[in-house]
Order: C-alpha cells, then sequence, then structure tokens
C-alpha cells in the first residue's frame, strides 16, 4: 500500500517535472546552503582544531615589548634573562613548564648539503610545553643545559632534507662556525598555525645558543604550558605580577611586555566561524519556509486539479486516512527530491568552497541525514494542509466538477 | 447483519439542494424496497432524482430527511469513513459517465478498489485480469481509458465495480453513450451478472428497450416514485 502510494507520487511528479522542480527551488537552496556551510564550517574549525593542537595545549606566550601579535616581536624593548625565568618556574603554579626561547634563521649543513633552520635555544621544558615528540635519541641533559654543550635536537624537515634516509643520531651539524652532535630527532609538527614549517628547526641548548649563536644573553619570548584550561587567566596574572615586580614597573605603568594566550585567539578564531555558521543557518530556515510554503502552494494546486481523481477513489471506497496518506506521501516525495537535489549541489559547493579556501573537505553524515529528515518533515508539515483538504471532500461534489 | 432485513430501504426520504430562493427538491418523499436479487431499472424525466436517489443507495449521499438504511444499517448518522466501508464492501458503482482514472490503465483502474482494502499484489492482478475477462475486455489489460472505445471504457467501468463481488450493482446510465449494438452487449453482461452471480442489480435507463432486461421498472417524476411494476422475469 505505500510502496502503491510512493508509485503514485513519483508519477504525478513526474507528469509536471518543470512545475516540481520550480516549487523546490527553495528547498533545493535552503538545504544546499545549510549542506554547504556547515561541511566549509566543518572543515574551518577541523583546521583551527588542527592547529590549536599543533600549538601545545593551554599556552601562554611571553614576549617583550607591547608588541603586535605574529613572530618577531621588537628589538628595543628589553628581553628576559635567565632569572626572569627561573623566577617564573619558581613563583607560577599549576603549570608544566617554562621555556625561554631565542631563535634565529640560519642555515644548518651537513657534508654537501645545507638548509634554512629556525636555530632555536632553549631548555628541556620547551619539548612538552610545545608537545614535540621524541622520534629518536633523547633531548638534553640537565649538565649540557648547564654547561652550554655542542649537542642539538633537529626537526623532521632537518632530518629529511640534510640526512636523507641516513639516521643523523651522533653525527655533527654544522651552523655558521659553530657545530654540534645530533642527540635526538623529533617527529613532524606540520605547518604552524601561520603556515610556517614548524619542522625546519635545529634546537640548542639556551646557553650554548647565547655563546656560540647569537653573542648576546636575550630571550625573545617565554612559552608558559598550564596545566588546566581553567586556570590560564589565573596564571597570566600571576606571570605578570612577577615579571613586572622583576622588572620593576611603578603600579599605574603599563606593562613592558606582552602575555598572549594564544589558544584563546584560536578559539575566538573557531567561535566566529560558529557565528557565521549560524547566521547562514538562519537564511536557510527562511529559505526552507519558503519552500515549505511552495510545496504547500503545489499541493494545492494538485488538489483542485484531481478533484475528480479524488472524489472517483473516494466513491469506489478510500477511506479519508488512505486519500490523506496518498497526498502526504506526494508532498514528502516532492520535498524529498528537493532534499537530495539540495544536499548533492550544497555538497558539490562545500567541495568547491574546500578547495579555494583550502581547508578540509569533511562531509558530516549526520548533517546529511538531518538535511534529509528535515525535508521529508517539511513535506509533512506543509503537506498535510492539503491533503486534509483533499481528504475531506465530498465524493459527489468532487465528481461534478471536471 | 440480519438476513431478514432488505438489501435497501427508503422510508419518506427526500434530498435538498441549495437553500433559499434557489432550493431544488430532487427528492420529495421516497418509498422503496429493494430486496437481494432483484433487477431493478429506473426511469424517468431527466432532472426526475434518479441519479439522486442512486447516490443515496450508494451510500455517496445521504438523506435530508427520512430513513434510509442498507441492509438493515442506518446510513444517515454515519461518518464519511463508514459509508466508504459499506461502499467498499458492499458496493459497486458504475458512474454515468464512466469515472474512470485517465491516467492508468485498464488494470490499474480495476486494481483501485482491492487496493484501498489492502489486498496483496498477486491476488490484487489476478482478480482484476479475472474481472475484465469477464466483461470481455482480455487483452486490453494495459491501455489507458484514452486508447479504449466508449464502450470498451464501460466495460472497464463495470469490471472495476464487480470485482470487489459487491452485493448490489449500481449502474447510472451504463449505456448512454453507447450504440445499440454496446448496449445490448452490455446488457447482457449485466443481466449475466444479475442471473448467475446473484447480484443485486439497480440500473438507470432511459431507453425501454435497455429498461426491458429487468425485473421491476420503477418511475421517477418530480422527485417521486410514479410507478413501481414487476414484471414477468424475461
Ligand atoms: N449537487 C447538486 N446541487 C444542486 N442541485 C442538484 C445537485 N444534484 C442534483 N441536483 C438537482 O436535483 C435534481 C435531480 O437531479 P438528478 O441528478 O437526480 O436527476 P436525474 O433524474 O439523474 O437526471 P438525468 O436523467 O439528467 O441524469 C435536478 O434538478 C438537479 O439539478
Ligand atoms: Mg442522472
Amino acid at each position: 500500500m505505500l510502496w502503491e502510494t510512493v508509485k503514485l507520487a513519483m508519477s504525478s511528479i513526474r507528469r509536471n517535472v518543470l512545475r516540481s522542480v520550480l516549487t523546490l527551488l527553495g528547498i533545493v537552496i535552503g538545504v544546499g546552503a545549510v549542506i554547504a556551510m556547515v561541511t566549509l564550517g566543518n572543515g574551518a574549525s577541523s583546521k583551527v582544531q588542527e592547529n590549536l593542537a599543533k600549538l601545545g595545549s593551554n599556552m601562554l606566550i611571553v614576549r617583550p615589548g607591547q608588541t603586535t601579535f605574529g613572530p618577531g616581536g621588537s628589538t628595543d624593548a628589553r628581553s628576559f634573562d635567565e632569572r626572569d625565568v627561573a623566577a617564573l618556574k619558581n613563583d607560577l603554579s599549576g603549570i608544566r613548564g617554562v621555556a625561554p626561547t631565542a631563535q634565529k634563521q640560519m642555515k644548518a649543513v651537513f657534508g654537501a648539503l645545507n638548509y634554512d633552520a629556525s636555530v632555536t635555544g632553549t631548555n628541556t621544558d620547551w619539548f612538552t610545553v610545545q608537545d614535540w615528540v621524541l622520534e629518536d635519541g633523547r633531548v638534553f641533559s640537565d649538565s649540557e643545559l648547564r654547561a652550554g654543550a655542542s649537542v642539538c635536537v633537529i626537526g623532521a624537515t632537518i632530518t629529511r632534507e640534510l640526512f636523507a634516509g641516513q639516521d643523523p643520531i651522533g653525527e655533527r651539524l654544522r651552523i655558521g662556525n659553530f657545530s654540534c652532535e645530533v642527540i635526538g630527532r623529533m617527529a613532524a609538527k606540520g605547518q604552524s598555525a601561520f603556515g610556517s614549517d614548524q619542522d625546519a628547526i635545529v634546537v640548542l641548548p639556551l646557553r650554548t645558543y647565547h655563546r656560540r649563536i647569537a653573542g648576546n644573553t636575550r630571550i625573545g619570548a617565554i612559552s608558559i604550558s598550564v596545566t588546566e584550561a581553567a586556570a590560564i587567566p589565573r596564571v597570566q596574572r600571576d606571570a605578570e605580577d612577577v615579571l613586572r615586580e622583576r622588572r620593576r614597573i611603578m603600579p599605574g605603568d603599563e606593562d613592558d611586555f606582552t602575555i598572549r594566550d594564544l589558544t584563546q585567539i584560536l578559539a575566538t578564531m573557531a567561535s566566529t566561524t560558529a557565528i557565521l555558521t549560524g547566521l547562514l543557518g538562519a537564511v536557510a530556515a527562511v529559505s526552507l519556509l519558503v519552500g515549505g510554503i511552495g510545496i504547500m502552494n503545489i499541493m494545492l494546486v494538485s488538489v483542485t486539479e484531481r478533484t475528480r481523481e479524488i472524489g472517483i477513489r473516494l466513491a469506489i471506497g478510500a477511506l479519508e486516512r488512505q486519500v490523506l496518506t496518498q497526498f502526504l506521501v506526494e508532498a514528502v516525495v516532492l520535498a524529498l527530491f528537493g532534499g537530495v537535489l539540495g544536499i548533492a549541489i550544497g555538497l558539490g559547493l562545500a567541495a568547491a568552497g574546500a578547495a579555494v579556501m583550502d581547508v578540509p573537505f569533511n562531509a558530516d553524515l549526520k548533517v546529511i541525514a538531518l538535511a534529509f529528515a528535515v525535508s521529508a518533515l517539511i513535506g509533512v508539515i506543509f503537506g498535510f494542509f492539503p491533503a486534509r483538504r483533499a481528504a475531506r471532500l465530498d465524493p459527489i461534489e468532487a465528481l461534478r466538477r471536471e | 447483519m440480519s438476513g431478514e432485513a432488505p438489501l435497501v430501504s427508503f422510508t419518506g426520504v427526500t434530498r435538498f439542494y441549495g437553500e433559499g430562493g434557489g432550493l431544488v427538491r430532487a427528492l420529495a418523499g421516497v418509498d422503496l424496497t429493494i430486496n437481494r436479487g432483484e433487477f431493478i431499472a429506473i426511469m424517468g424525466p431527466s432532472g426526475s432524482g434518479k441519479s439522486t436517489a442512486m447516490n443515496i443507495i450508494g451510500c455517496l449521499d445521504r438523506p435530508s430527511s427520512g430513513s434510509f438504511t442498507l441492509l438493515g444499517v442506518e446510513v444517515n448518522h454515519l461518518s464519511q469513513d463508514q459509508r466508504a466501508l459499506l461502499r467498499r464492501n458492499f458496493v459497486g458503482f458504475v458512474f454515468q459517465g464512466f469515472n474512470l482514472l485517465n491516467r492508468t490503465t485498464a488494470i490499474e483502474n480495476v486494481e483501485l478498489p482491492l487496493i484501498y482494502r489492502g489486498m496483496g499484489r498477486r491476488e490484487r492482478r489476478e482478480r482484476a485480469r479475472e474481472a475484465l475477462h469477464r466483461v470481455g475486455l482480455q487483452g486490453r489489460e494495459h491501455h489507458t481509458p484514452g486508447e479504449l472505445s466508449g464502450g470498451q471504457q464501460q466495460r472497464v467501468a463495470i469490471a472495476r465495480a464487480i470485482v470487489t463481488d459487491p452485493l448490489l450493482l449500481l449502474a447510472d446510465e451504463p449505456t448512454g453513450n453507447l450504440d445499440s449494438q454496446r448496449s445490448l452487449e452490455i446488457m447482457e453482461l449485466i443481466a449475466r451478472l444479475n442471473e448467475e452471480r446473484g447480484i443485486t442489480v439497480v440500473m438507470v435507463t432511459h431507453e425501454p428497450g435497455m429498461a426491458g432486461f429487468a425485473h421491476r421498472i420503477i418511475r421517477f417524476v418530480d422527485g417521486r416514485i410514479a410507478s413501481d411494476e414487476q414484471r414477468a422475469a424475461a
């Protein structure tokens, strides 16, 4: 019986393909917009998530000066020193680690090969704070840190570009006129949130960097990893207090350093995407409503056109419920037709958009199923009134109609 | 349903259409009893209330006043669905002007009442094929009404009316738009259904020749029964 009804609905839609498609435009656009936006939004936010993960969790970054955000930062401001790092480590609670960094772009050379690397001086906390995974070898020992030993840990890009297939552990890497023994290599992390290759890196003990590379004792930035996300604001305030005191900033004067919560910044980016998605969702809802009204309209026309047919069906013994079901199924099939069309178009747009915006294309099955269900629901809601009108027709009146 | 009750009983049945100045009295007090197995012809001038009476017997319409019972059941107070169930189970209707679904094939038209009864596809097909066979339309199962002649369409309409094995076959001018040869064929078919299957037949006709097949002739004039004569079996 239901299958008969579905077949009947199909054939009456086929009879009026153009009319049906025009009617469905509202639903097609609504569903298409939702699918495209949600799919793109998912892609964008999963990219943000990925970036968040790469950044290391719950991280605060302290830089000298009131810098604008971005790599580098101003150099004229007073930089930090090792005692600042020690003080932060001592005075802050609820932290996983405090890592000073000083950095310089230099050529790393091995044999006949060289590669532009970010040469970084830091301590062992840095590996934890930045969520690096050691793939082979070891990190610096305390004595190596204290003594400023000529040892280094290298990133995946350096391993690949300079040691191509060879085991780098124990080899000597040359940076300028300084050379260090490779004691560990790290797993790949990929691009940073800002698009640079994080794996083109050579890590040295901070003191080694200061003495052999920089020739000064400046620390460009301090990363602080907080154990729990909820504690970030408190740790941020405490760190500010510690540094203001150490740098003897008078109450009322501005900080001459900046503490940034990177997690926060990317979370804001993510929530912006969410707001955008919500906004477009509202637009889609309106066009679904318009689509629903279109379906109601076309079903009313159909009921009027087919009054005689309905009269015949009622006269030969169809129950109200059976006629109601027939027209309801027709409305649902119509709406689903629009929904499927919309899903296809939406996915197509999302795939194109994802390619253009360079975000992953994540088709979400749940959202597709939901769009399908919503289309059916629209069919039921907006098809009900016309279907009831058909079911309540008086058979004699209906038969008298030409 | 008691076997004692007459199949159809009218007591003081009236049917008005419209209201005020435009009031039309289609039936003006009709008393009538029809028993099982009868073959009745209803005659009378145009507008005398024949179709109105047929619609009431077929449970499509209800009297404005008076009592109408089918198989002893008072139909006046039944809901639309309850009347649909009576139609579905006991009545086969051949409408004035076939009232076939134009875009569906002959066999699908005949199947329709069975679909609404919830009969399975295979049994339905079988019975529809058999009904078409009985009206002499074998080989035309998959033609749409547009591809059939008037007489053939009329026979599809009859097949649709008898496919459910009704107690009562109502035919409103079944030969109205057919030539005399086709008309005779249809009448013979209907007479055979009455004789062989014991189906009660009530038929409206303008043609005395067709009425000659019936056992009882009722004449309507101005919404009343003017004469009701029993004929010796032909
Ligand atoms: N739905 C209706 N609304 C208004 N008037 C109606 C309606 N149906 C029938 N009538 C009127 O009731 C009267 C009886 O109509 P009915 O159809 O029963 O006549 P009939 O005897 O079948 O005529 P015919 O031989 O032309 O078919 C007519 O005057 C007709 O105009
Ligand atoms: Mg009539």
